[in-house]
């Protein structure tokens, strides 16, 4: 694999290709999603690129009425809300990531707990092209 | 361990002041810090001539993104006619005054200063809504911002996390939002003075006098329950669980212990203090509590020496009503997982035997983020000092009183413990 810094322009980068990576210590094996270049547990400086699977479970979530306006650009309102959460991974560590097809505008039908897999929403606009990180039930 | 944390020499807070909190279209930064100065001036027992003030320490989270104007410092030091001398802003989102006082703390405590002003101001209700919520959203981590994470929606999470670990439920957080409303009228300060059977009464009158039928909302709970008065911002987040945006502003004046008395015959101490930061939500030890805050308590209880049942009465961050739940579990004042039975039980109300939020907290008295920190001292300092009037806690005997600020989603977390000797 390229060498790529293990920084958030990597991690959205990987996204834009439909990877979910994370960085793992080679000093003490522990890994981070998303990628950290320093090691937090035994403060080592040496990490590896580790591919997710892409499963998990809900931890939590919200669903959104009064969108940032990042997100009303993407036609989300007051009438058509969004669903967001943290997502623990089948490898442990959690990601936030949108929650897609669930049902926003009936959120005591969305489960903490639930299982979920992975997917990429690629959003282009004035020619800028975006990867959201996004998981949907499994 | 953690080391125990003291200071060079004592700090007493000898004066405070903060402006009326709320929306206003025709006021601004500058003249909302001045009602805040004036207030703290006139407090000040055996006066203050502000040319002894040493040195400004201001919090303020985003006015350059609010306002576009950056560099509040001297723009304070400058109105309050103190320039040249120095002015120093502080930033910990919205904790940033909290920050200041610290920092106040610091400089008397080494010996550099003896008087200094600390403060904080923000002026938000310009903006749209939306704009706000993506100003906020600037002191949330990046993957949130990212994700669509509003500040209303990580505190949502975290209520999802949290019904779901300790089985409470939305009802539980109303039980917050009416508490704090009680006390809301009490404060002659506060955005919103009002209970929420007033509001419930206002809009009934409203909706009668045109012509609209009114439902039939038989208790608080009914009228919070129904979404046309009380919309989702982000599940189960809403509106009532929200702070406003607000305007406001808030100062004290702290100076070194041996000249107190110099200054008023009362005297409020700083008994202990602490400061935290943390990861974000996503990465937290556990999703149901800031790590920051426990930290920062521990550091404080550590100087003090002091423990959570010392503690008489506290003003903690509740930005959303599950925050209140969660601050009063991490600051051991409940145990973990019964902050919401706490709260149901009447435990934390005015009259109840730990008064939380007597100010009506950031939910009714209103969130001008860098205002927040101090303003929330303010109160426990006018409570220590039996000025509260109306709100005053009816125990006869305070002594002890603190303050707890969150800043991001529990990125920089403080809690200032002050004592009346």
């Amino acid at each position: 694999m390229e060498e790529r810094a293990f920084n958030d322009i990597s991690y959205e980068k990987f996204l834009r290709e439909e990877k979910l990576m994370g960085s793992r210590c080679k000093g003490c094996g522990r890994l981070y999603v998303p990628p950290r270049p320093l090691c937090i547990e035994c403060h080592g400086a040496e990490m590896e690129w580790v591919r997710m699977k892409g499963e998990g479970r809900l931890a939590a979530f919200t669903c959104i009425t009064v969108p940032p306006p990042f997100m009303m650009a993407q036609g989300y309102n007051r009438k058509n809300p969004y669903c967001t959460g943290v997502v623990e991974l089948a490898e442990g560590g959690r990601v936030d990531a949108r929650i897609v097809g669930v049902d926003p505008t009936n959120p005591e039908t969305i489960r903490v707990g639930m299982p979920l897999k992975v997917k990429f929403l690629h959003w282009e606009e004035d020619g800028k092209k975006e990867t959201f990180l996004a998981f949907e039930p499994a | 361990m953690a080391k125990r944390r003291k200071l060079g020499r004592g700090v007493a807070v000898v004066g405070a002041g903060m402006s009326r909190f709320g929306m206003f279209r025709d006021r601004d930064s500058k003249d909302l810090f001045a009602e805040a100065f004036r207030d703290m001036t006139a407090s000040v027992d055996k006066g203050l001539d502000p040319a002894d003030i040493d040195a400004l320490y201001l919090g303020n989270f985003s006015n350059d993104y609010f306002m576009r104007q950056s560099h509040w410092g001297p723009l304070i030091s400058d109105l309050v006619g103190i320039t040249p001398k120095p002015a120093t802003r502080t930033e910990g989102a919205c904790a940033s005054s909290a920050l200041a006082f610290r920092e106040g703390v610091f400089a008397i405590a080494s010996g550099f200063y003896d008087i200094v002003l600390v403060g904080g101001v923000e002026e938000m209700s310009k903006r749209t809504t939306e704009e706000v919520a993506e100003g906020l959203a600037l002191a949330t981590v990046p993957y949130e911002g990212k994700a669509g994470f509003t500040f209303p929606g990580v505190f949502g999470a975290v209520a999802t996390a949290y019904f779901e670990k300790y089985g409470a439920g939305r009802e539980h957080l109303m039980n917050v939002t009416i508490k704090s409303h009680e006390n809301a009228p009490l404060n002659p300060k506060a955005q919103y003075p009002y209970t929420i059977r007033d509001m419930m009464e206002a809009k009934k009158a409203s909706l009668e006098k045109r012509g609209i039928p009114v439902p039939e909302w038989e208790d608080e709970k009914a009228f919070l329950r129904d979404p046309k008065v009380n919309p989702v911002v982000a599940w189960p987040m809403h509106l009532y669980d929200c702070c406003p945006i607000s305007d406001g502003a808030s100062c004290m004046l702290l100076v070194a212990e041996e000249i107190a008395k110099n200054f008023t015959d009362e005297p409020v101490y700083l008994a202990g203090m602490g400061q935290g930061s943390g990861r974000g939500f996503h990465a937290s030890e556990a999703l149901t509590y800031f790590e920051a805050t426990r930290y920062a308590a521990k550091e404080a209880y550590g100087m003090a020496g002091m423990g959570p049942e010392d503690v008489q009465f506290a003003e903690v961050h509740d930005c959303f009503s599950i925050a209140e739940i969660i601050h009063i579990e991490d600051l051991g004042f409940f145990r973990e997982g019964e902050g919401y039975k706490a709260v149901e039980e009447g435990r934390t109300r005015l009259a109840g035997p730990k008064p939380i939020n007597t100010s009506g907290g950031l939910k009714c008295k209103g969130h001008p983020v860098g205002a927040t920190g101090i303003s929330q001292l303010y109160e426990v300092w006018t409570q220590l000092r039996g000025k509260a009037g109306a709100r005053q806690i009816p125990n006869k005997n305070l002594r002890v009183g603190a303050a707890h600020n969150l800043g991001g989603t529990g990125g920089t977390c403080t809690f200032t413990i002050l004592e009346r000797r």
